[in-house]
């Protein structure tokens, strides 16, 4: 009993001391994750001191466009080789999924930069964009919209960036049909997808030396999920005290966006699944298309870089495709890879040729060939 | 389950011959538009006493009071055969003494039962959680007016962005996103239930068509998200396919809402009437609202079976400039002349929205939206006096 108690007295001591250490241990932690980079690139250099990149190039106008951004890239010497992947779907037990091997390169790479894809019509496949988002978890779409000098279109100077939740609100693909003729669909929101994606947009803004950020939100009529997304955002606002945070209804952004876009010049806005995607959509209206704007899905392993706009089968092979959005990509792609110099090179180079207009692609009203077009940006390289 | 209700049976006796015109779809838009068929003819008609029309006028919040008076003071001068029945509803918490605020609503609800008419402002709407459900989205489930119409119209001399714009949107009401059903499966994780229901989306499909119809457009493209929300919004679109079948002489498409609002800020000339669910409305009334001058100049209204309550078409509550004259009364006035033509009252609404377009495209004197520096008492006076001129 004695000897008991002599070995209990030193153990509960041990306890006791230990106990705050852990506790001082995990809030550090937690303070160290706060502050760590969400979707911090990890990728390493080969022997040859280059970064290897997944090239998913799509079908339809895909082909030639990134034939176009590996030759602008080369012309820049920036430290990238390419290995294209395929991504055709396979149906695996019944659900779509894109073939191990390109899963295989995409998780070693890291990154990966893809042109447009069709998805199969009538085979059961899910669209094959969904389809990677979820193989790799990207749960934030950014979506930088911004005038392309010697494209006129209603609105002037617009430079906007817009960050939307990638996995779930109301795409999470829950819906059932409850009787017949009466559809219920589920808009999921949850805390955990919707810190992350805030916590992203934050230091995004931080990285990019924006000192807004905006949440928009429609929480007076979906108080509860628009309310939960809203509600963490003001929590995570406080880790950022050096960034402005405010809010704004769904509404109000809509009306003074196609009002005047120019106010938000200064601002990253972040929201919920659909009203992103309609709202980035709307932005890309505000400067000539989906041609002109460049996306990147952004997730913890791996980002993925692409061309939002179709495959234009149409007008595949004939070397008239407009480059500019898979081009734009790349130079995000870039940045995110802290190969800011290049990309800065190649961006300028870009906007001028875009604003010389001497040599624009048929779809901004020009006459050029894919070819004149790239060779315009690699001779002001 | 559907042919049971009166409503569809009126509106299928329309689509079977589309030369009747549905009294709920009439032409509001258009001065020049005669009227064809009025709401006298209808069976469930407002109630007139001593030969004017009781109508039912909710100011709202914000600006409400304000733009309000504005109308009654225009319509006072032209002698309009409508009294008001006025009442106050406030959504603000602080509006109203305790409790007044939910008495309020419900005193409103039944005058709007009553008197088959009404002529609105917009609501205010909390957005904490403990707050009240919205009092706009409540009324319109109330009373089941279901059809949302915005009418989207340059207005002749106000200069903006984009020219020719001709669009009438219209918006379900009464279920889709808005529900309200709502719940937290374990802390962190809601959902959120959007409702599609296959007689609704009939409901408001034909709608579209009659009133497409009604008012020689040539045109309906139904909005939706049906690549993502294959079941909810693929039963809207396809029922709205299915019965356009039924209507050859209209052109009917349908197109991605994401793609919509692009082409919406850039090509906003390709769309005549536009159908869509709740949300979908709300977010592409407010994009094309803008598109023509803002919410100050968006007409719009609410229709059901019975009720009709006439509202701004891009519902803004305006708290940031409440109080300070500065109010553009243009959109509830022009909601206030769809009421007239409604009643089969157009002489008084040509006078008023010629009165209105003439001192706006005069310019001389607007209110600060518009791009000039009047009050909403000068801007006002100035549609008096050419409703005088007129005379």
């Amino acid at each position: 009993m004695f000897a008991l108690r002599n070995i209990a007295a030193p153990a509960q001591r041990q306890c006791f001391r230990a106990a705050p250490r852990a506790a001082t241990l995990s809030l550090q932690k937690q303070r160290l994750y706060s502050q760590e980079r969400v979707a911090k690139f990890n990728g390493q250099k080969d022997a040859q001191g280059n970064y290897t990149v997944s090239l998913i190039e799509g079908d339809g106008i895909g082909p030639e466009i990134a034939v176009a951004v590996k030759d602008i890239f080369a012309a820049a010497k920036t430290p990238i080789s390419w290995e294209p992947i395929n991504v055709d779907p396979i149906l695996k037990d019944g659900k779509t999924a894109i073939p191990d091997a390109a899963i295989e390169s995409i998780k070693k790479n890291k990154i990966a930069l893809k042109g447009p894809l069709a998805t199969p019509i009538g085979k059961g496949h899910v669209s094959l964009n969904l389809t990677l988002r979820r193989t790799f978890n990207l749960f934030a779409n950014l979506r930088p919209c911004r005038s392309v000098a010697g494209y006129k279109t209603p609105y002037d100077n617009v430079d906007t960036v817009l960050i939307r939740e990638n996995t779930e609100g109301e795409y999470s693909g829950i819906e059932h049909v409850v009787v017949d003729g009466v559809v219920q669909s589920i808009k999921l929101i949850t805390r955990e997808a919707s810190e992350r994606v805030l916590r992203y947009a934050f230091q995004h803004a931080r990285s990019i030396g924006r000192k807004k950020v905006r949440v928009v939100h429609k929480a007076t009529i979906m108080k509860m999920s628009d309310g939960l997304f809203l509600q963490c955002a003001q929590n995570i606002a406080k880790e950022f005290p050096d960034i402005e945070f405010d809010a704004e209804l769904l509404d109000n952004t809509c009306l003074k966006m196609t009002t005047d876009p120019i106010p938000y010049n200064d601002k990253v806005l972040v929201m919920p699944n659909l009203y992103g995607d309609i709202l980035s959509d709307m932005c890309a209206g505000l400067i000539g298309g989906l041609g002109l704007t460049p996306s990147g899905n952004i997730g913890d392993e791996c980002s993925i870089f692409e061309a939002v706009h179709g495959s234009a089968p149409d007008i595949a092979g004939k070397g008239l495709a407009n480059p500019t959005a898979l081009l734009l990509s790349s130079m995000m792609m870039l940045r995110h890879m802290s190969l800011n110099e290049y990309a800065d090179r190649i961006e300028k180079a870009a906007f001028a040729t875009l604003a010389e207009g001497k040599a624009l692609t048929g779809d901004l009203g020009g006459k050029a060939s894919t070819r004149q077009f790239t060779e315009a940006i690699i001779e002001k390289l | 389950m559907l042919s049971r209700s009166a409503t569809a049976q009126r509106l299928l006796r329309a689509a079977a011959q589309p030369s009747q015109r549905l009294n709920v779809a009439r032409g509001f838009a258009s001065v020049q538009d005669a009227p064809v068929q009025t709401v006298q003819s209808d069976l469930f008609k407002p109630t007139k006493y001593g030969g004017k029309y009781t109508v039912t006028l909710i100011p709202g919040d914000g600006i409400g009071a304000e733009v309000a008076e504005s109308v009654k003071t225009i319509f006072k001068a032209d002698n309009v055969p409508i009294s008001w029945e006025q009442i106050e509803v406030s959504g603000l918490s602080d509006a109203t003494p305790n409790g007044r605020t939910e008495a309020a609503f419900e005193e409103a609800v039944v005058s709007l039962k009553r008197n088959k008419l009404g002529l609105k402002g917009i609501l205010h709407t909390p957005i904490s959680r403990s707050g009240h459900q919205s009092f706009n989205v409540a009324m319109r489930q109330e009373l089941d007016i279901y059809a949302s119409i915005s009418l989207i119209k340059n207005i002749p001399g106000l200069k903006t962005r984009h020219d020719n714009i001709d669009l009438a949107i219209i918006r379900e009401n009464t279920e889709g996103e808005y529900s309200g059903l709502e719940h937290q499966s374990v802390p962190g994780v809601v959902e959120s239930l959007k409702i599609i229901t296959r007689a609704k989306s009939e409901r408001i499909a034909k709608f579209a068509f009659s009133f497409a119809l009604a008012n020689h457009r040539k045109r309906v493209t139904c909005i939706h998200k049906a690549n993502i929300m294959k079941l909810a919004d693929g039963l809207f679109r396809n029922t709205f396919q299915e019965l356009s079948k039924q209507y050859p002489q209209l052109e009917c498409n349908d197109m991605i809402v994401d793609n919509a609002s692009m082409q919406c800020v850039s090509r906003p000339q390709q769309f005549d009437v536009m159908v869509m669910p709740n949300l979908y409305g709300g977010i592409l009334s407010n994009i094309a609202a803008a598109l023509v001058g803002g919410p100050g100049v968006v007409p719009g209204c609410n229709m059901g079976r019975d009720v009709a309550v006439f509202e701004p078409g891009c519902r803004h509550v305006g708290l940031d400039i409440k109080g300070k004259d500065q109010a553009n009364p243009t959109a509830l006035l022009l909601s206030g002349t769809m009421l007239l033509r409604h009643l089969g009252l157009d002489d008084h609404a040509n006078r008023i929205s010629n009165a209105v377009y003439s001192v706006i495209g005069e310019g001389q004197i607007r209110t600060p939206d518009m791009g000039g520096n009047a009050t909403t008492h000068e801007f006002t006076r100035a549609i008096l006096t050419a409703m005088e001129k007129s005379l």
